[in-house]
């Protein structure tokens, strides 16, 4: 799936402890830096990535040679400065970019497929803590990401809450919903569904559940955009044709947008990932960790928070990172927020938003002047 | 700066923590943050103004004063500040009531109707009066629930409010408000400013 050899990676030696039970050690997690880190150390920003994201925030991918997902806010004089902060992200636990996942060999050489651990968003982010020892830094400047992304951010300050000065959740929420665990679902049963899946064991099968993870994608694909955006980019368009062929084909633009979109995503994700980190993102309850009280997981931290959502976001909408600035209120915690008015959906803090890129941009640097 | 914003820096201490209810562009919070080592947060239903306090690094929640209030916790500021606001809102007394739940004391300023260039206006012009503090037509007046100082002044003591400071505010000169001045003070100032605590 990866080239290895454009990947860092860093082995982990020290045990860690799953939420599962089980325990893994001399794993790898693989991770990139962008920008340099100064000489107080003070001026490090971890970002985390979504779902299908991976260790490379911006510039060209050099795995997939396509510019990085989120290079809109982060680089040179970008919202999330590269010229200023020194910016690290790995690919987490679970996934298929180089960290330690469902496609890495067990001690048994054996690719370990659905027999690698259940992980959790918990699981994740303490994997990812070793990337400060590391570093050798003390504290972060900022933690920031979004969708699942967030979901690593606030448990990242409730599990570490004096490793940053500043906390960025975007377009997330502390409690995967019902409807987001359904659409998880769909997706997970699209790859199992495919015959090519082989209870997990492709790779020694020599077969690949490509429709299947097309279909998942496909399907998470349209809960990222919003109706409005959609009729506007697309409306009943249709794709190269005159009429209608009254037939299978794809008839439609959106159709057509939608095959192309989940064919080119086969060529860059495993399948066997998609199914882990999925069920990550549906065990995530920070709330239900603390008896559920969302504010005691931010309790201990004096952090700055500052939370990001879109009007048009209806996979993680406004209520949702409200309530989480509602448990912060109630405790007397340092939070601001804003919602960034957009019609591209929950996909608004990936793409040029200028409102969101002023913001963040503004939030980061005022707040590091004040250091 | 508005004089207002000044008289009510002058009536909050150093080292405070400070609540800004429709906290508009941040100017007050600014204000308060530098000279005062305030520790400020405001409240704010605009987006554009949001975005204009994050500019200046200030922390700011977007939200509506009338359902969003209720997210703190009691007494969870020392100061709560609303600046002409009050009669824009579709029920000031919850309004109020929610100020001073959350705030141990709160700093309410009004726009007063009983100002005589607003009485002539009414009386002599026979339309809706627009002055510096009322400034729109009475079709987009954001203003619902006007009233006079008199009018808060009766208001806050019915509902057994104490009152720590009243400042009637005309221009540039701000003079203390007391039972026995009341009638002057609601005919010669444009704005009223009220410490207030229950």
């Amino acid at each position: 799936m990866n080239t290895e050899k454009n990947i860092k990676t860093l082995i982990v030696k020290k045990p860690l402890k799953l939420d599962c039970g089980k325990t893994i050690k001399d794993f790898p997690i693989a991770y990139e830096t962008y920008g340099s880190l100064n000489s107080k150390k003070d001026n490090a920003i971890l970002v985390f990535h979504a779902l299908t994201g991976d260790q490379f925030v911006t510039g060209i991918n050099p795995v997939t040679n396509k510019e990085g997902w989120w290079s809109y806010a982060v680089g040179p004089d970008k919202a999330i400065d590269t010229n200023k902060y020194f910016v690290i992200c790995s690919n987490v636990i679970g996934g298929c970019m180089g960290s330690y996942g469902p496609s890495h060999k067990d001690p048994d050489q054996k690719i370990f497929g659905t027999n690698f651990p259940v992980i959790t968003i918990n699981d994740m982010v303490n994997a990812q803590y070793n990337l400060l020892d590391h570093f050798g830094i003390d504290k972060l400047f900022s933690i920031t990401g979004g969708s699942m992304g967030g979901m690593q951010v606030l448990q990242f300050i409730s599990n570490f809450p004096n490793k940053s000065k500043t906390v960025i959740p975007i377009a997330t929420t502390s409690s995967h919903s019902a409807q987001n665990i359904a659409f998880n679902e769909l997706g997970r049963q699209a790859i199992t569904a495919d015959s090519n899946w082989k209870d997990g064991n492709y790779t020694s099968n020599d077969t690949n559940p490509g429709k299947g993870l097309a279909v998942a994608r496909m399907a998470a694909h349209i809960t990222y955009l919003s109706k409005k955006g959609l009729q506007e980019k697309f409306g009943r368009k249709l794709q190269e044709r005159e009429d209608l062929k009254f037939g299978f084909d794809a008839d439609f633009q959106i159709e057509s947008y939608l095959r192309y979109q989940g064919s080119v995503f086969v060529d860059r994700f495993d399948a066997n990932s998609y199914l882990y980190i999925t069920r990550a993102m549906d065990y995530f309850d920070l709330a239900k960790q603390f008896k559920g009280n969302l504010s005691d997981a931010f309790i201990n931290t004096k952090a700055k928070f500052f939370i990001i959502s879109f009007t048009s976001d209806w996979l993680y909408p406004t209520q949702e990172n409200k309530d989480i600035v509602i448990a912060l209120n109630s405790i007397g915690a340092d939070v601001g927020f804003v919602e960034i008015e957009s019609d591209k959906g929950h996909d608004s803090f990936l793409l040029d938003v200028p409102d969101f890129l002023s913001a963040l941009k503004n939030f980061l640097d005022k707040s590091y002047e004040e250091n | 700066m508005k004089n207002e914003f000044q008289v009510i820096a002058d009536l909050i201490e150093k080292d405070k923590k400070v609540l800004d209810v429709g906290c508009a562009d941040g100017t007050l919070m600014k204000f308060l943050k530098d000279n005062k080592n305030i520790n400020i947060r405001g409240l704010e239903i605009s987006k554009e103004k949001v975005q204009e306090c994050i500019a200046k690094g200030l922390t700011v929640i977007e939200g509506n004063a009338e359902k969003d209030l209720k997210q703190f916790p009691d007494k969870s500021f020392d100061y709560v500040v609303l600046s002409q606001t009050l009669q824009a809102f579709l029920n000031p007394e919850l309004v109020l009531d929610e100020l001073l739940r959350v705030g141990k004391k709160a700093i309410v300023t009004i726009p007063n109707f009983g100002y005589w260039k607003v009485r002539f206006h009414l009386l002599f012009k026979g339309t809706m009066p627009i002055t510096k503090t009322l400034p729109d037509e009475w079709y987009n007046t954001p203003n619902l629930h006007m009233c006079t100082i008199k009018d808060f002044f009766h208001f806050v003591k019915s509902k057994d409010i104490k009152i720590f400071k009243s400042l009637a505010l005309n221009n540039l000169n701000s003079s203390i408000i007391n039972e026995s001045n009341l009638g002057v003070k609601n005919l010669f100032a444009d704005l009223g400013i009220f410490l207030i605590e229950k």
